[in-house]
């Protein structure tokens, strides 16, 4: 294969990587949570639109049943919260780490309950097409997957500077007692962000199902994402998107140099050499925790 | 006399089995700066917290205005018109000094006032227009200090609580923020609950104070009475007297006792 197709989509697959690192890293900064379904959450998001868009389902028009999945995913994010995170408040981190991950194995139970454990593809308007750039022959889907991460990164870097929301949200993720104190409402503002997390985990699954099958237990890569964030630095938005796309862009060309078993290890020696010589992350903003 | 604008009554509160304020009755009038004085674990702090909404009582009422606002939540409280400035500063340490003042006017939507209060928080603290654009993290103590005031003013508080705001900083600067914080009570008629264990410069910007001891009001009079009075002096200001043989005395009794 080409090393050029090879860096696209290594860099496709990135992005997906990228952006459910990001929801980690969103969720963390906010509430202090990891939530291990961030993968499983791409995963049903995905097949909402599936179930919305394809012709064996419902077949509603595309550019209708993406923003309507993104609105169920950040609607069950928000839910999630309200109904049943915030009832944990208090309890140890390990309690909501256990939950995550029992919510993960829902997720996982119920789409292969509801549209069986086969791989399936999004019927999106960019699949089987092509761009042409002179020599250079691409998907478009893999080309739509780059565009739209760097417009998802884009909009999301001008809502969290810009926006009264957006900065309240870093205020309170920063200091939350004095969120408390400004008159911020914490509470709906942790909410929120985990609306945001099912939005952004939507996203990311569509890109994925466009490009690609998609089954059930394709949320299990939450945890090459979940090394991205580390690498990253669990701490910043930026440095989630570059650890996923290191990972993605790793994993091709890991591939294609080493020998077969050795490219899987490739993201988690990565995350292992970064825990070891930077132990707080690539993009670490480094800022003490105080006591 | 007119209505208090900030009426505390038997209040009590919790830290889990710990009963941190013990009935605590207070009030505040229109316009006036009262201090609430008291050693380290006195209650102070945690008596702040439960009247902004941050901690809830566990008994006992508080009136704003004549409202009740016992067990509302934080935010409510600060939309009624009381704001803490917490103990300690608590900036947004990654966030522009502009956008911490901002924050300070989360609650409120006039936009053309919250233009002119700005402006107003930036003629008392031009320090803080200078630096607009600096991470807030960056500044110094005193600095933060005068942030977190000013980031309390943008919420157009009709009363201020202002816990320990001489905490760390240099006699000079100490100076600084008590005129600024007189200047505002003058001004711009903001009514301030004061929480201080510098009980000289407390009692000098204040008309009226209370003194706590392990949860309770143990002492309450007027600003000029509670500075001559000799248990403030040799427990909060360090006065110390001489007795008849010239020795100091070393064993005190508090006369509350
Ligand atoms: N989060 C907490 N959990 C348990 N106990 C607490 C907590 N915060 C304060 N306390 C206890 O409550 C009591 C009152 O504390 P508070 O912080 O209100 O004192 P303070 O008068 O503000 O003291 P300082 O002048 O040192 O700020 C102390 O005995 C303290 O140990
Ligand atoms: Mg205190």
């Amino acid at each position: 294969m080409d090393l050029l197709q090879l860096f696209i989509s290594g860099l496709a697959n990135g992005c997906v990587y990228g952006l459910i690192a990001l929801g980690f890293v969103l969720i963390y900064k906010a509430t202090e949570a990891v939530n291990f379904a961030q993968g499983d959450f791409m995963m049903f998001g995905a097949f909402i639109t599936i179930w919305l868009t394809n012709t064996d389902y419902l077949g509603i028009n595309f550019w209708i049943a993406v923003p309507v999945a993104m609105l169920i995913m950040g609607a069950f994010g928000y839910l999630l919260d309200v109904a049943i995170l915030r009832k944990m408040f208090g309890q140890s981190q390990i309690a909501v780490v256990i939950l995550t991950i029992a919510l993960g194995f829902i997720l996982r139970f119920a789409a292969g309950a509801i549209w069986a454990h086969e791989p399936q593809s999004l019927e999106s308007p960019f699949a089987g097409r092509e761009v042409r750039l002179g020599e250079l022959v691409l998907g478009l889907e893999e080309v739509a997957v780059v565009f739209v991460t760097i417009l998802l990164t884009f909009a999301l870097y001008l809502f969290f500077n810009r926006s009264k929301l957006g900065i309240a949200m870093q205020a309170a993720s920063q200091n939350q007692l004095a969120a408390y104190y400004m008159g911020i409402p914490v509470k709906r503002i942790q909410s929120l962000v985990w609306a945001l997390g099912g939005v952004v985990a939507a996203v990311a699954g569509i890109l994925f199902a466009s490009k690609g099958a998609i089954d059930p237990s394709t949320g299990l890569l939450g945890i090459k994402a979940f090394a991205a964030a580390v690498i990253g630095g669990f701490g910043s938005l930026p440095g989630a998107l570059i650890g996923g796309l290191i990972i993605g862009l790793v994993e091709p060309f890991a591939a294609y140099g080493l020998p077969a078993g050795y490219s899987q290890i490739a993201p988690y020696a990565i995350m292992l050499l970064v825990l070891i010589f930077r132990p707080a992350g690539l993009f670490s903003t480094t800022q003490k925790k105080k006591v | 006399m007119t209505e208090p604008v900030l009426k505390v009554d038997n209040l009590e509160s919790y830290y889990g089995p710990i009963m941190a304020i013990r009935g605590v009755s207070l009030e505040v009038r229109q316009g006036q700066i009262v201090t609430v004085l008291g050693a380290n674990g006195a209650g102070k702090t945690t008596l702040l917290k439960t009247v902004s909404g941050v901690m809830t009582p566990a008994k006992g009422t508080i009136l704003l205005n004549g409202e009740p606002i016992h067990g509302a939540e934080a935010d409510a409280v600060v939309r009624k018109g009381m704001v803490h400035v917490p103990e300690g500063r608590e900036i947004f340490p990654l966030l522009s000094v502009g956008e911490n003042v901002a924050l300070g006017a989360y609650v409120r939507t006039d936009k053309a006032q919250i233009a002119r209060d700005l402006e107003m928080v930036y003629s008392y603290f031009p320090i803080l227009a200078e630096r607009q654009n600096q991470r807030a993290g960056t500044l110094s103590g005193g600095q933060q200090q005068m942030l977190a005031i000013g980031r309390g003013l943008m919420a157009a508080p009709k009363v201020m609580l202002l816990d320990e705001p001489s905490l760390g900083l240099s006699p000079l600067l100490v100076e600084e923020i008590f005129t600024i914080i007189r200047r505002l009570n003058k001004e711009q008629q903001v009514t301030m609950m004061l929480v201080e264990q510098n009980a000289k410069v407390a009692l000098d910007v204040a008309d009226y104070g209370y003194v706590m001891e392990i949860g309770r009001i143990v002492m309450a009079d007027t600003a000029p009475a509670l500075e001559s009075s000799k248990d403030v002096q040799s427990f909060y200001l360090g006065v110390q007297e001489e007795t008849q043989r010239g020795q100091r005395r070393w064993k005190q009794r508090k006369t509350w006792r």
